[in-house]
């Protein structure tokens, strides 16, 4: 049976069903037990599963991340939240160093199925160190699966797949889509959750809404800027078609190719900066492999090269929105 | 040394400072939920984003502050206003910050958690145990210079937990630098109770760790915070090295503005109205004839009309031009 859920009580969901039924799988992070999450991925875990297996820790990140390597290698399925992914810098050294290269390292004799969980995004005044989004940061690092699902259908899916996968992966949320009713969220992101557990494949894109004149590729709460966007469009007889990536790595290059192939046109939207990330490696995908079909030059639209500013009137002006992404099509199409 | 060897100048000092605090805090919570009912929504306001109020913890900024001159450092947590006021920090700049005007200390870049005001040698952060390091380089710097100005590093109880902590610890320690560690233990990381996260029942005693002194302080008390922040200031200032100061508190508000505080014990919050240190230093002035209730109303009163012009100025101010977004990045212009 499926409900309309919001996005956080489907991932909470997707983590106890995965808790029942593999007693490995255990959680670990900042107020993730009493509190449930300050964003509510872990909503009354505690109350279902008890502390042992719900840990709340102390501000200790290396520590606790770092021994989500030592679980693992014994065996467990951990999944580690760390608040924000502006908090990441404490700890990074566990987290690319050795959760990522580990397998590796090893000649595949370890295996690292931990599913790192973060909120990320801006949009609310949080400024510059609790709303970035700096996916592109940890794609750019091999060894780590990046998952950034943008509804609640492909948050549960897509979690069940993180925790049952052999390898490290990074499972970002966007603040403003988790339906949290405190922090702003479209309506579009909560939809209908099947109770029984499902897996959306890591590693596929979804072609969110057919166009033929141009492929706008995104993730996360960009989705809805697209295709707020795209709705835009049509009234001036233009047909966007959207692609939400859902995951980074892998990265669902046929899903894409094929659309531009279809649409001629490329532009990438991304929350996360501009320079060396999300937007340029999609970009440089599509080109290396069909740039010479393209009809007009890529773009992008990307979080500028600065940090996020305070002030709504500031953030609002370098944010990524519809309206960007309005003019720029136009632009493209035109 | 009590109460009656603390000169009434100085007394007067310290409640005045912990009163407009508290002002300012109560008077701050009101302009936040400006614009967010009937339904919070964080984005919404005057005062968009994060609030983490000091309320209940006056006495750990006052009773350190009081000892620092104008180049002396203070580097703050997340909840940071009441050691920005104690420090001295312009309350108009501050306030129009806070509010994202153009006015404000970073011109409204920074909010909040990110409060810089590079006269009064004082900043702030919202990274968990970010502070300690950034004070041991001070500290370096003051060596290097030959100067006799001392950081002041503050943390909560849940930052005592960070590596930072213990690394900037040692590393003051060994090279005997001018710190003062300031732990203000409120007793919780957010929903986690410090029993809980923290394996010595005092910060205080990880001072022994790194061989300098460290002293745990009821923060109910201005005056024996007071008295133990002067010993550390003047010992850093004579080139003795650092020291360790924990202080415990409690908070009178949530974590952030809109925390449910669902975790929160009952006798928790009644504790808190007990060991409140503004009251509890009003109480102990009137008793010992230090000062007459006309005395303190005065202070009060002017506290008041501070507060409100602070606020008038912010709500005067224009906002920043939203191009200044992309400025700013580099020195010596982008």
């Amino acid at each position: 049976m499926a409900r309309k859920l919001p996005m956080y009580k489907a991932i909470a969901e997707a983590i106890a069903q995965e808790m029942e039924r593999d007693e490995n799988v255990f959680v670990m992070g900042e107020d993730i037990g009493a509190y449930g999450g300050i964003f509510g991925a872990t909503n009354g875990l505690l109350e279902k599963f008890g502390p042992e297996r719900v840990r709340d820790t102390p501000i200790s990140e290396s520590a606790f991340i770092g021994a989500a390597l030592g679980a693992a290698s014994k065996g467990m399925r951990p999944i580690v939240e760390l608040m924000f992914v502006d908090f990441f810098g404490v700890a990074m050294d566990q987290i690319y160093n050795h959760i990522a290269k580990a397998h590796y390292m090893s000649g595949e004799q370890v295996k690292m199925p931990i599913v790192i969980t973060t909120a990320i995004g801006g949009g609310y005044s949080d400024a510059a160190q609790h709303s970035q989004c700096l996916y592109g940061l940890f794609a750019h690092v091999p060894g780590l699966k990046i998952v950034i699902p943008s509804n609640s259908y492909d948050a549960k899916g897509l979690m069940i797949s993180s925790i049952r996968d052999d390898n490290p992966v990074m499972y970002f949320f966007h603040k403003g889509l988790m339906g949290l009713g405190w922090m702003p969220s479209p309506e579009e992101a909560a939809v209908e959750v099947p109770e029984e557990p499902y897996t959306v494949p890591i590693g596929e894109a979804k072609v969110v809404r057919e166009g033929d004149d141009v492929t706008i590729a995104t993730v996360s709460r960009m989705v809805y800027e697209a295709l707020w966007a795209a709705e835009e469009l049509e009234k001036d007889g233009i047909s966007a078609e959207v692609i939400d990536l859902r995951t980074l790595v892998p990265l669902d290059k046929e899903t894409l190719i094929d659309s531009v192939r279809k649409t001629g046109r490329l532009l990438v939207v991304d929350e996360d900066y501009m320079s060396y990330g999300m937007s340029g490696e999609i970009i440089a995908t599509v080109v290396e492999r069909i740039g010479s079909e393209l009809k007009a030059l890529p773009r992008r639209i990307a979080y500028p090269d600065v940090p996020v500013p305070y002030s709504r009137v500031l953030e609002r002006f370098v944010l990524p929105d519809r309206e960007k992404i309005v003019k720029t099509v136009k632009d493209m199409v035109g | 040394m009590g109460v009656e060897e603390i000169p009434k100048e100085t007394l007067l000092e310290l409640y005045g400072t912990m009163h407009r605090i508290r002002t300012y805090e109560e008077t701050l919570a009101k302009w936040y939920y400006e614009g967010k009912s009937p339904r919070f929504d964080i984005s919404a306001g005057p005062i968009p984003g994060e609030l983490h109020l000091s309320s209940g913890q006056e006495s750990a900024a006052v009773g350190v502050c009081i000892h620092l001159r104008d180049e002396d450092a203070v580097i703050g947590t997340h909840r940071a206003h009441h050691f920005a006021i104690a420090k001295g920090v312009d309350l108009k700049k501050m306030t129009a910050e806070i509010f994202g005007r153009a006015t404000g200390l970073s011109g409204g870049k920074g909010g909040h958690m990110h409060l810089f005001d590079a006269a009064k040698n004082f900043s702030c952060s919202g990274i968990v145990g970010a502070s300690f390091p950034q004070a041991v380089g001070v500290g370096i710097a003051a060596k290097l210079k030959g100067e006799d100005y001392v950081a002041v590093a503050v943390g909560g109880d849940g930052a005592a937990n960070q590596g930072t902590f213990h690394e900037a610890l040692n590393l003051a320690a060994v090279w005997k630098l001018p710190v003062v560690f300031l732990i203000e233990d409120n007793g919780w990381a957010i929903s986690v109770p410090k029993d809980k996260s923290t394996a010595v029942a005092k910060n205080s005693e990880r001072a022994k760790a790194y061989g300098i002194p460290g002293v745990s302080v009821d923060g109910a008390d201005v005056i024996a915070v007071y008295e133990v922040a002067k010993e550390a200031v003047e010992r850093a200032r004579r080139g003795e090295g650092p020291s360790l100061i924990e202080v415990r508190t409690y908070r009178l508000r949530g974590h952030f503005e809109g925390d449910p505080q669902l975790y929160r014990p009952k006798e928790d919050f009644e504790l808190a109205k007990e060991k409140d240190p503004l009251d509890n230093f009003r109480k102990l002035l009137l008793e010992k004839d230090i000062a007459t209730e006309e005395e303190l109303a005065r202070i009060e009163e002017e506290n008041e009309r501070k507060v409100q012009e602070a606020i008038d100025f912010a709500l005067n101010s224009p906002y920043p031009e939203p191009e200044e977004a992309l400025k700013g990045v580099f020195a010596g212009g982008d």
